[in-house]
């Protein structure tokens, strides 16, 4: 366990070394990240103001929270792994973090810990500059927060682990293309990006139940904004668990597979 | 026709020392390709059934090698040597046969194993590209889990064997191809790794690079006793490191011995330097006259003939002083890369 804490703070290091080189590529990739949320924010803004105030239960100063709050899970949440595995395959990069002895994971994980570290300050900036413009209305309480950082912390984990599950099929296929675009497209609907979950039709909301996605973008949100009874919040930390155990699961699966697989290749 | 009779007679099979840090047994890693022929016919075709074409990559190959030993793996291009070494490493999962590896089976990729080997391969599994290599090694004294004082001092003792002391603090990407390969042999064996598999470590580079990194090798070997399986190209490599060398072809094992007894198989001929008395002699009913000049004659003869040869010019002709001569490692080597497969078949 200490080597393994050591293994991380070195990574940590070099990866922070290694962010700031690609200053303006990491700019680029946050500014997508902010303008995404805002732009739902003006939409659904738009759409309670010219529906007398509300949508549903949500006024113009609550799709504000929420979008702003997205904003952060957002940041915490990001991976991009599944974008480089096809490329560390057949280039055969690979083969070089398979030699050592730790698993590659490790290398993902730490990096990704790296950027969104370095990058956080720039998110902060951002939800200041929203939280004016936008004037967002939300009762701040210690609950609320305290059960934000702890679901944050398990949808971060959770994102990370079925992302780096979902980037294991670069092992299979050299169309990542269209299998990300799903992943993407399923996350885009069932995590409350597009909309808050509680506005959409029933059947979907049920599936965004059953699904991952909700777990890891908008259930923090939701407990942030008093917007679930305390049993929900319980199993929705639940289900972000069990999801965790299952992503883990699959990881492992995919990993002891794909390496055989990846000798079929040639690597 | 040629057939070689089995290669158990190694020259360093009996001062060999006991232990073996490595042991291939019946080792074969065969692939499946999907083929078919141009156009859009046979595309469709292969929609519906994919014909297909076992590899043989490597083909039951079974050797040892002893604690301390530099082995020199030879083969032309796609004989199977990245394959077997990538299978020592543990990249590859053999599709039969067992390797031992410092008693472990490679394949598991155990942390323990990992952490008692290297495998230079390449130019881009050490080094980060942009930054510095130091902070590459630091990365790997983590990953390593080497103890601070340890780490320092062999980072020392390879910064002054390959002389990278300034080179290591400039971002990656501004080295030269024979800095970064430096760089990248240093980042190898940071850990101390007892067992080394080098693929072509010294190619793309030049003479003086070649011969820094040749002779950093073999310090390396006698410091550590540290066992070495290197493949290149230049054959300087391996007459420099390896006193033994393995030579694998279409995937199957054709020689493993000393290089002299290489040069002793596979060489159909000897060469014949003749100093003669006097000038003139027509030399064309012992052999192929490959030179004369004056009472001066170069001959090449079949090697099973050499000793009647010699007998008979000695006999006949008025010699003053005669040699018989092995050809050159490099003519011998391309000898034996233009095996065709059914004859390496059946040499084995």
């Amino acid at each position: 366990m200490t080597g393994l804490i050591g293994y991380y703070s070195a990574q940590l290091r070099t990866s922070l070394v290694l962010q700031f080189q690609y200053r303006v590529a990491m700019a680029i990739w946050m500014i997508g990240l902010i303008i995404e949320p805002v732009i739902y924010l003006a939409v659904w803004t738009a759409v309670a103001d010219s529906s007398g105030g509300t949508v549903g239960t949500f006024t113009a100063g609550d799709f504000a929270a929420y979008y702003i709050l997205l904003l952060i899970v957002q940041h915490f949440t990001q991976i991009w792994h599944m974008w480089e595995y096809d490329y560390l395959i057949r280039q055969g990069i690979l083969s070089g973090r398979m030699l050592r002895p730790i698993h590659p994971i490790h290398r993902d994980a730490a990096e990704n810990m790296a950027y969104k570290v370095i990058m956080a300050p720039v998110a902060a900036a951002a939800v200041i500059v929203l939280i004016l413009i936008f004037q967002p209305t939300v009762a701040i309480t210690l609950e609320g927060v305290l059960g934000f950082i702890g679901a944050l912390i398990l949808a971060a984990w959770l994102a990370f682990m079925l992302g780096w599950a979902v980037a294991m099929a670069a092992f299979w296929t050299t169309r990542i293309m269209a299998i990300n675009q799903m992943y993407f497209v399923a996350m885009f609907f069932f995590s409350g990006q597009i909309a808050p979950l509680e506005l959409l039709p029933g059947v979907l909301q049920t599936a965004a139940n059953i699904l991952p996605f909700r777990w890891m973008v908008s259930f923090p949100v939701e407990v942030f904004m008093g917007r679930l009874s305390g049993s929900d919040v319980l199993i929705g930390f639940g289900l972000q668990l069990l999801w965790i155990a299952l992503s883990t699961g699959l990881v492992a699966l995919a990993w002891s597979r794909g390496v055989r697989r990846y000798s079929a290749v040639g690597g | 026709m040629l057939v070689f009779p089995p290669a158990s007679d190694s020259q360093q099979g009996h001062a060999r020392p006991m232990s073996d840090s490595v042991r291939v047994t019946d080792l074969s890693k065969h692939y499946t390709v999907s083929e078919r022929e141009g156009g859009l016919g046979a595309a469709l075709r292969s929609l519906v059934k994919r014909k297909t074409r076992t590899v043989r990559a490597v083909d039951s190959i079974s050797f040892s090698v002893a604690q301390g030993e530099i082995v020199g793996f030879l083969g032309p291009n796609g004989a199977g040597k990245t394959t077997t070494l990538k299978m020592l490493s543990g990249l590859l999962f053999p599709t039969s046969g067992t390797i031992d590896v410092l008693g472990h089976e490679p394949s598991r990729r155990e942390a323990d194993y990992l952490r008692q080997i290297t495998l230079v391969m390449g130019q881009r599994n050490q080094l980060v590209w942009d930054i510095p290599a130091i902070d590459s090694f630091d990365l790997n004294r983590a990953i390593y889990r080497l103890d601070p004082a340890e780490y320092k001092r062999t980072l020392d003792e390879l910064v002054d064997l390959l002389e990278i002391g300034d080179l290591m603090r400039k971002p990656v990407r501004n080295l030269s191809l024979g800095e970064r390969m430096k760089c990248e042999i240093a980042g190898a064996l940071l850990h101390r790794p007892q067992v080394l598999f080098l693929d072509e470590p010294t190619i793309g580079l030049d003479v003086t690079a070649q011969r820094r990194i040749r002779s950093f090798i073999q310090t390396y070997n006698a410091r550590h006793n540290a066992t070495v399986i290197l493949t290149s190209h230049y054959m300087a490599d391996v007459v420099a490191l390896a006193k033994r060398v393995i030579v694998i072809h279409h995937g199957k094992l054709l020689f493993d011995g000393g290089l002299a007894g290489l040069v002793e198989r596979f060489s159909p001929h000897k060469t014949i330097v003749l100093k003669l008395d006097s000038e003139g002699i027509d030399l064309t009913p012992y052999g192929q006259v490959v030179r004369q000049e004056g009472a001066e004659a170069v001959l090449r003869v079949p090697k099973a003939e050499t000793a009647h040869v010699t007998g008979r010019l000695l006999a006949d002709l008025p010699v003053n002083d005669l040699t018989v001569e092995d050809p050159p490692i490099e003519e011998v080597i391309e000898l034996v890369f233009d095996q065709p497969a059914s004859l390496v078949g059946e040499a084995v």
